[in-house]
């Protein structure tokens, strides 16, 4: 057994394979597990893909979502136990692999172009 | 390395080890030697690999031909016996362990990179870059005192990253999964033993 294999057995315990194909410049929901007082419950995270990062087990996306005014960026290790589900909700149209550029605008600005092409 | 996952969701990060096979190639007592330990043996090679000597001193075990052998300092030697294997289930989970090894080396490294010394300005008229500076006083005492940080060696010395925590152990394929990093590059060569608590 060489390094690469028994790295890639180690992870394929933790590796999740229902993962939906995630794009930057989607819209996607998160459910976030979170610990409340000993009970557990799903919080919801929605927003638009802005980066994706990473590889195999180490796999991440920058979600980001305007809120009261005040825009959020939460980065999420995507085969992570606490992430109990992503939903793609939109495709969006993106001509680039990092949109950082979102953070500069603001309203109508910040919108991405549906596409089509790809399904959900 | 990589990272895993533990029970409460956090990412660990680890390093996978092949520990072992090892196999005791010889069992040293006190009545025989005036000491305990243990001499373990890794790393399979044709018997074309070794010298004859070498080849009679692991017949002796009825070990068979390895590269390298160590010796390890143990209390007790009544659960060792000559041609026994040693695996990773030797360690447990939870368990902490010395882990030591070559540090990547750097050849000869100047002063910024070994000591981790600031550098001279790069413009504004100075040549002083990246020089060491003074390196002491003038004619009294008339010598640089030992120990003077100075250009030299970096790396690719013996390193022991003491008190690493075991996260899992596949004895399957006799691997250690060790939190954090270990010296040395892939396919080095290491020493795992219990950590050595002082005092």
């Amino acid at each position: 057994m060489n390094a690469e294999q028994a790295i890639r057995s180690l992870e394929a315990d933790y590796i999740k394979t229902d993962l939906p194909e995630i794009y930057v410049g989607d819209t996607i929901r998160v459910g976030v597990s979170i610990q409340e007082g000993g009970k557990e419950r799903i919080q919801p995270y929605e927003g638009t893909v802005i980066a994706k990062r990473g590889g195999g087990i180490n796999a991440a996306i920058t979600v980001r979502r305007v809120f009261q005014g005040v825009g959020v960026e939460r980065v999420f290790l995507v085969h992570a136990p606490l992430i109990a589900s992503i939903k793609v909700l939109r495709r969006g149209k993106a001509r680039r692999a990092k949109l950082y550029y979102l953070r500069d605008r603001v309203g109508k600005a910040t919108r991405l172009k549906q596409r089509f092409d790809r399904s959900l | 390395m990589t990272q895993i996952f533990d029970e409460e969701g956090n990412a660990v990060p680890v390093t996978v080890i092949q520990a072992g096979p090892c196999i005791v190639t010889q069992v040293k007592t006190a009545k025989t030697d005036g000491y305990t330990a243990v001499q373990i043996g890794y790393d399979n090679v044709s018997e074309k690999a070794l010298t004859k000597p070498e080849l009679g001193h692991l017949a002796k075990a009825g070990a068979t031909p390895v590269r390298h052998l160590k010796e390890y300092r143990v209390a007790q030697t009544e659960e060792f016996e000559p041609g026994q294997n040693v695996t990773a289930e030797r360690f447990e989970p939870g368990q902490l362990v010395d882990v030591t090894g070559t540090s990547i080396g750097k050849g000869f490294s100047g002063n910024q990179k070994r000591h981790n010394f600031r550098r001279g300005p790069m413009s504004h008229g100075s040549k002083n870059h990246r020089l060491p500076g003074s390196i002491g006083p003038g004619t009294t005492p008339g010598r640089v005192y030992p120990g003077k940080k100075m250009a030299g060696q970096l790396g690719n010395k013996q390193v022991t990253t003491r008190k690493l925590q075991v996260v899992k152990i596949d004895a399957e394929n006799n691997l250690l999964v060790i939190k954090g990093a270990i010296p040395g590059k892939p396919g080095g060569l290491l020493s795992i033993a219990p950590t050595n608590v002082v005092g």
